[in-house]
């Protein structure tokens, strides 16, 4: 086995050493009734040939880009990695390294994930950043415990347009607390309806997605101040992060509280993971922050230097009374997203966000002037809601057989919305793609 | 012998922040080309231009080498990092998981057109059940706390389907501390209870505190100490007796693969850590995968969705009204499950049980050359795992923290230190079975100098380490004041 380095004279010697006649004596101390009774019944070993041929054949059953044409995001993006940022990545000092709990041999990952951290504040428009959590949903589940937290209520509010997958989490994480989850609905822009905030009491936090689920831009200043005029904390969840390389920020927007998912920024979508769950705050709320944070020192020469910090927050300090379970989070993602940002740079990444609205305005335009109905009226970034003509389910079929997936159905996440589709349209797409869209959509 | 110090001098080079950096008008990225003209948007939408740096190419790939240079991983060296298996990671894995038609793969396309990916998962948790001896497998929790929570919402959900909340639930003095907080976010108390003088639990221990509004017991097996909980099956009736479930911390499954029957011992619900016993890197802190696996009792609360199959062909099902629902918004990191569903076909049944045996073997060997110079509270056969302290070395006013601290000079990453926080002092050495015999041979010359040096000049371990980028860092000023961002 290539992984396995004793030759057996290795095995015999150390054998020896330790004083056992076999390897299975090395076992003979566990009770016999907690033993296997047969081998593992698992297929025998590949070699790697035959691992690439059947990883191969698996790899060959799914319908991806460039063979298929897809106007599919609601969570999940396909943005146009730079090789640079994928070769970096390789690097098995990264890749192969573990949480940096000891400093002087991990300042690579330390300085790289503090780095991250100032990117991700400038991003959302916070003071601190965690260095990361499982994804956005998890992200925002943690944020709402932080915020109940930090005022000491007991009730959130949540809009129906924060990505529907993300509150059926947030429901699995509150199941066992007495914490009480209201959802805010939708107006007929596409837009949250706050109306309902004022009339609520014991208000922890407002949590609304912008852009939102249905692609429109929330107004986050109302939001804020909706929030704020209860006592509440106002989180502003995201799910497409390449946003606020146009958008003004949640944090200049009020929010107290930012964090989404940050697939968008150079992770590939590997069928839905991992992704990178971002997170940050006010600096007045950072001890109650859940998970890791890096944080820069010096050493006994002065030298600077990263270090893990504000540990007395976590779970292998605080057990039980920590802000948080988590342990091993999604640092390889950060450092991922830290380097796809820094590829592009401010200037970069502002061209990307443009050109991404671009191609969403054209292909709503083109759809509209064809006669499909656009039913939500909120400016959009990268996606937007279009209803089809009844019965389009047949039409989507036939579509995805000629490789084109036109959207998502939305009925399923929102029964009232029969034949509306999520449609999605990044960088990624020509507008031969969208055309031919326009084309098959409306023939 | 003095050649046979891994550690060495060498060119370390310096590099400033990301942000000290770069021009405004450099950049390096190329992105499609734009067909479509530029639509207005509201003006009040714009943000302020990003206060990002701005970077070529060469300057990229030039700032992230320079800093991975400075970072100690398990391609580098040994790294007997005890309880997280810092085990080698093969490449063709990441062959596997960077293939398009995984790595590009949407989580919502039709499942009809997600054959692959499916069929990867179902298997996956066909494989791990098998190697587990558990009824049924959920891969989607993300890392193994979350796998922990899984697990404890699990329990929750079985208790209340029977009308039997309860309020406590009893963790031994050797748990991960992942355990009580994840028992905490079900609403849990922890009980904390005492490992005997062999270092493992006592079935009397724990049927002093077992009642009926306990939930049941978070055990690690192999626990923390490295030794295998020789009471397991009679701690489990004692459990279940009262009603209760046993959770277990799968996290040291690397010893036992092939070789313990998990459901035979009792256990009701166990995570994985598939960062740890199966192979995938563990990335400088993730992302890791820490899978579910249970028996049969608890196969209605799986999360959702499930992959299910249908004759020839596999679908996602969320027909499970009692789920405890979803755990994360797709179906986990399936990018991580590739890699040891890759790990898997690549070892088979014989390969996985050889791990197993190899990681014990290596674990004992350090054991035995080690014991004498330094300190082993447990002198017992152990898994994979062997945990030693500093009171021998205490008598000379050296710490645990100082020999870790020495050991990078010597080219090792330091063992896990300061844990189990039964043992005061524990250096926890977990070698895994990857390590070639040359380098056991190494590490173990280099704690016997170390502590030589302990005797006749252990200034040189309190000052270390000497040939690392930075020394020792001042964590109390990181924490008093808190510079989270540049």
């Amino acid at each position: 086995m290539r992984y396995l380095s004793h030759t057996p004279d290795d095995i015999d010697e150390m054998l020896q050493v330790v004083g056992a006649e076999s390897l299975d004596a090395l076992f003979s101390n566990i009770p016999q009734s907690c033993c296997c009774r047969l081998p593992l019944n698992l297929p025998q070993a590949l070699t790697e040939w035959e691992l690439n041929a059947h990883m191969d054949s698996l790899a060959g059953q799914t319908a991806v880009s460039p063979d298929y044409t897809l106007f599919l995001g609601a969570g999940s993006y396909d943005h146009f990695v730079p090789a640079a940022v994928s070769y970096l990545l390789g690097r098995g000092e990264f890749v192969t390294s573990y949480t940096p709990y000891q400093p002087e041999v991990s300042q690579g990952t330390l300085q790289a994930i503090y780095e991250y951290q100032t990117l991700a504040t400038r991003l959302m428009g916070m003071e601190v950043a965690t260095a990361s959590h499982y994804d956005g949903s998890t992200a925002l589940a943690e944020s709402l415990l932080m915020a109940i937290r930090v005022t000491r209520k007991k009730r959130v509010a949540v809009s129906q347009l924060v990505h529907p997958l993300y509150r059926r989490v947030i429901q699995t994480y509150f199941d066992p607390t007495d914490f009480d989850v209201v959802e805010l609905p939708y107006g007929s822009d596409g837009r949250t309806d706050l109306s309902k905030v004022a009339g609520m009491d014991d208000l922890a936090a407002v949590a609304v997605q912008s852009p939102n689920f249905f692609g429109g831009i929330e107004d986050l200043s109302a939001v804020a101040d909706a929030a704020h005029a209860k006592g509440a904390l106002f989180i502003a969840s995201f799910i497409e992060a390449i946003a606020y390389g146009l958008l003004k920020s949640p944090g200049s927007l009020g929010a107290d509280i930012v964090c989404g998912e940050g697939q968008s920024l150079g992770l590939g979508r590997s069928f839905g993971g991992p992704g990178l769950g971002m997170l940050g705050s006010l600096k007045k709320y950072m001890r109650n922050l859940p998970g890791r944070l890096v944080g820069q020192t010096t050493d006994v020469e002065g030298r600077k230097g990263f270090v893990l910090t504000l540990a007395t927050r976590e779970q292998h300090i605080r057990r039980e009374k920590a802000t948080s379970n988590i342990c091993t989070n999604n640092s390889l993602c950060a450092l991922t997203a830290a380097v796809y940002m820094a590829s592009l740079g401010g200037t970069g990444l502002r061209n990307l966000a443009q050109l991404n609205y671009d191609k969403a305005a054209y292909l709503r335009s083109e759809l509209s002037q064809a006669g499909v109905e656009t039913p939500f009226s909120a400016p959009c970034f990268n996606e937007f809601v279009v209803r089809f003509s009844n019965g389009f389910t047949k039409k989507y079929e036939e579509l995805s057989e000629k490789k084109i997936i036109a959207g998502l159905p939305l009925e399923c996440y929102y029964p009232e919305l029969v034949d509306h589709y999520l449609l999605c349209a990044t960088e990624t797409l020509s507008k031969e793609d969208m055309d031919l869209l326009v084309r098959e959509v409306t023939s | 012998m003095s050649e046979m110090i891994l550690g060495s001098r060498g060119l370390v080079l310096n590099e400033p922040l990301l942000w000290e950096k770069g021009r405004k008008g450099r950049n390096a990225f190329s992105p499609p080309r734009r067909d479509v003209p530029e639509a207005s948007v509201d003006p009040d939408l714009v943000g302020d231009d990003l206060d990002f740096p701005d970077l070529s190419e060469v300057e990229l790939v030039r700032h992230y080498t320079r800093l991975s240079t400075w970072n100690f991983g398990v391609d580098t060296g040994m790294y007997p990092l005890g309880s997280c298996t810092m085990k080698y990671n093969p490449k063709t894995n990441e062959r596997q998981a960077a293939l398009p038609g995984l790595a590009k793969a949407h989580p919502l396309l039709p499942p009809h057109l997600a054959q692959g990916p499916l069929e990867l998962m179902y298997r996956l948790e066909q494989y791990l059940a098998e190697v587990t001896g558990m009824d049924a497998v959920s891969v989607q929790p993300a890392a193994g706390a979350h796998g922990e929570l899984a697990g404890m919402l699990l329990m929750y959900a079985y208790l209340k389907s029977r009308n039997s909340q309860r309020s406590k639930i009893i963790i031994p003095d050797t748990a991960h501390g992942t355990n009580p907080a994840s028992a905490a976010l079900c609403g849990y108390r922890p009980v904390p209870v005492a490992s005997n003088d062999q270092g493992i639990l006592s079935t009397e221990t724990i049927a002093d505190v077992m009642d009926e509004d306990t939930a049941g017991i978070m055990v690690t097996n192999p626990n923390t100490i490295g030794l295998f909980e020789d009471n397991i099956k009679e701690i489990s009736d004692v459990v279940h007796d009262k009603g209760g479930l046993v959770y277990c911390d799968g996290a040291n499954m690397n010893a036992l693969m092939g070789i313990v029957d998990m459901n035979e011992i009792g256990i009701d619900v166990l995570h994985l850590n598939l960062h740890k016993s199966f192979s995938t890197p563990h990335g400088g802190g993730g992302p890791g995968s820490g899978p579910v696996c249970v028996n049969e009792k608890l196969v209605p609360f799986l999360p959702v969705p499930r992959v299910v199959r249908n004759g020839d062909s596999y679908d996602l099902s969320e027909d499970f009204p009692d789920s405890i629902g979803k755990l994360d918004t797709f179906y986990g990191h399936f990018g991580v499950m590739v890699k040891a569903y890759s790990y898997i076909r690549s070892l088979g049944p014989d390969g996985l049980k050889k791990v197993s045996q190899l990681a014990v073997l290596n674990a004992n060997y350090i054991k035995e050359k080690l014991k004498g110079t330094y300190h082993l509270p447990f002198d017992r056969t152990c898994m994979h795992e062997c945990v030693f302290d500093d009171s021998i070395q205490n008598e000379l006013k050296v710490t645990t923290l100082d020999i870790a601290k020495r050991l990078m000079d010597y080219g090792f990453h330091p063992p896990t230190v300061y844990f189990p926080l039964v043992i005061p002092g524990a250096i926890m050495v977990e070698p895994t079975e990857t390590e070639p015999k040359e380098n056991l041979d190494l590490f173990i010359d280099a704690m016997k100098r170390i502590a030589e040096e302990a005797k006749e000049n252990p200034e040189i371990l309190k000052s270390a380490p000497h040939k690392s980028k930075v020394r020792r860092l001042d964590e109390t000023t990181a924490a008093r004041k808190p510079c989270l961002a540049g």
